[in-house]
């Protein structure tokens, strides 16, 4: 352990508290309630918050996730990850037109400071909060993305870091993490399997782990995707936002951030319905919503979106109430709809991201296609990390580049092959044919 | 059949500080008896009053989750490890 960071300002947050049974703790490194094992959650004076806070002091706050910081629970100024977050909203009208919809927005973290994932929102506040609680080390269990983002913060930080993986991650998210020098494991095993290694190991070193001990402050990171996605729309919330499901916490975190700002009267009252994507081959939070289960029956994932390969998602209870209660819903999506409308997205929009967004755009696709989701009203689709992190999903599926000698009549014939070859825009097509004719 | 069984830390006010004890039964219903005579009061921190596993409670076998095993009628042989774990939340 090292010297605590020294508070600097006054902190909105009085304590911890069971999501289960009420009971209250104080802040420090601890995830689960003594009595029923239920989730902490971080307490707030929202009175205080109200208080402190308007649109226009929002408004007037840094480029970042720190504009919300009177709603995170930090103590002090931040000390790590001061660019992290206020991702681009963009409006997707090729996509809208190609699906017939009138207000698609994409909430775009595939680039997202530093590790170009959501990831990078709760990292920082769990990072900055192991510095608040005095550890000199952090790790983590991931699929990838939350390893990046966890030791590239940890070495901001000067802290040292563990990041436990599954073996069969991509070759991006090994080397992804492996450049800022954690200590890396790989452990031979399913995500759940380097779960539940990592919540033993917790229990038997003094570690901050960003998803088990610092979970509760992790978690709230989360929010700033909603609060973003909000007050980018002009301070309302969407009618629709579709969410990719892996732990579960993203979902209930946008969820619970509608209803912070709507309590605080920073927005009218919430009329979001919550949907839920995930892969048909790991998909345990869309069959319980869809079969109104009560009782989590976990999976043993098989599917490309390793990102969302937790077959035992600890937030599905709440996913699922919060999705309930929106008036939402859940689809999944097979391997081959996710590939195919990672290169819709990308060639429609521009955008390239990971496999857990080719999830998430399948799923809306099937939202309006099946009419859950009207093609009138506004919807508002997450897309959470960076696709030249899982550049194996498509290699197969892509041409080669042509390659052709340096001379002008190598490339007029090359031409002529890629007119019928590429799927290029008609305009582009038009231009081709004019230059050769 | 005598097991070697995983405390984590928020029952380990239940089990006097240890973080292993050894209980015995066939299975984990009687393992989980077995554990309560030990350790009286640990039975309902497991399970409700219908007898299930907690759902914030996961219990491992030979570090393979008993839901995908047989459950409470999941059997044990000498050697086994059992663990004890809180659910957590999912990190991508």
């Amino acid at each position: 352990m090292r010297r605590p960071a020294v508070a600097s300002v006054t902190s909105s947050v009085r304590g911890l508290a069971c999501r289960e049974c009420s009971r209250r703790y104080p802040v420090s490194a601890t995830h689960v309630c003594e009595f029923c094992f239920g989730p902490l959650e971080v307490d707030y004076d929202y009175a205080a918050i109200g208080r402190r806070i308007t649109r226009e002091s929002l408004a007037g706050g840094p480029p970042s996730i720190w504009r919300y910081r009177d709603l995170l629970p930090l103590d002090g100024e931040p000390l790590v990850g001061h660019h992290v977050g206020f991702t681009p909203l963009v409006r997707a009208r090729n996509l809208a037109d190609e699906w017939g919809v009138r207000e698609l927005f994409l909430k775009n973290d595939s680039v997202c400071h530093p590790t170009w994932s959501f990831k990078d929102r709760v990292v920082a506040v769990a990072v900055g909060k192991a510095l608040e609680l005095g550890f000199d080390t952090v790790g983590c269990a991931s699929t990838g993305n939350l390893a990046n983002s966890v030791a590239a913060h940890a070495a901001e930080a000067r802290l040292t870091s563990f990041a436990f993986i599954p073996t069969d991650l991509e070759a991006g998210k090994v080397l992804g993490t492996l450049v800022y020098g954690p200590g890396l494991v790989a452990v031979e095993g399913t995500y759940d399997d380097v779960n539940r290694l990592c919540s033993e190991i917790a229990d038997r070193y003094r570690w901050a782990f960003a998803n088990i001990n610092l979970r509760p402050f992790y978690a709230e990171g989360s929010k700033t995707v909603g609060y973003e996605i909000a007050e980018q729309l002009g301070w309302r919330a969407p009618a629709h936002v579709v969410v990719p499901c892996a732990g579960g916490a993203l979902i209930t975190r946008i969820w619970k951030a509608f209803q912070e700002l709507a309590a605080l009267g920073l927005i009218a009252p919430v009329g979001t319905r919550m949907h839920a994507a995930q892969a048909e081959g790991c998909g345990p939070i869309v069959t319980m919503i869809k079969t109104g289960a009560d009782t989590l029956v976990p999976v043993k994932p098989r599917t490309i979106a390793k990102s969302l390969a937790i077959g035992n998602p600890a937030d599905a209870y709440s996913a699922s109430a919060a999705v309930k209660a929106s008036g939402g819903s859940a689809e999944h999506a097979t391997d081959e709809e996710t590939l195919e409308a990672m290169a819709l997205l990308a060639r429609s929009e521009g955008i390239f991201t990971e496999t857990a967004g080719g999830v998430t755009v399948a799923v809306t696709r099937k939202l309006v296609e099946q009419g859950t989701i009207p093609r009138d009203e506004p919807i508002v689709v997450c897309i959470t990390g960076s696709g030249l992190k899982t550049v194996e999903a498509l290699e197969s599926r892509l041409p080669e580049p042509v390659r052709i000698r340096p001379n002008l009549a190598a490339f007029d014939r090359a031409l002529a092959h890629l007119k019928t070859h590429t799927q290029a825009s008609p305009t582009v097509r038009e231009a081709a044919s004019e230059e050769t004719s | 059949m005598s097991v070697m069984v995983r405390i984590p830390t928020p029952l380990r006010s239940v089990t006097k500080g240890a973080s292993q004890v050894v209980a015995k039964g066939k299975d984990v219903e009687e393992l989980i008896d077995d554990l309560d005579r030990q350790f009286p009061g640990l039975r309902e921190r497991l399970v409700d009053e219908s007898g299930e596993l907690r759902r914030f409670v996961n219990l491992y076998v030979n570090q393979e989750d008993v839901r995908f095993l047989a459950g409470r009628a999941t059997a044990l042989k000498d050697g086994d490890e059992v663990s004890v774990v809180p659910a957590i939340a999912g990190g991508r």
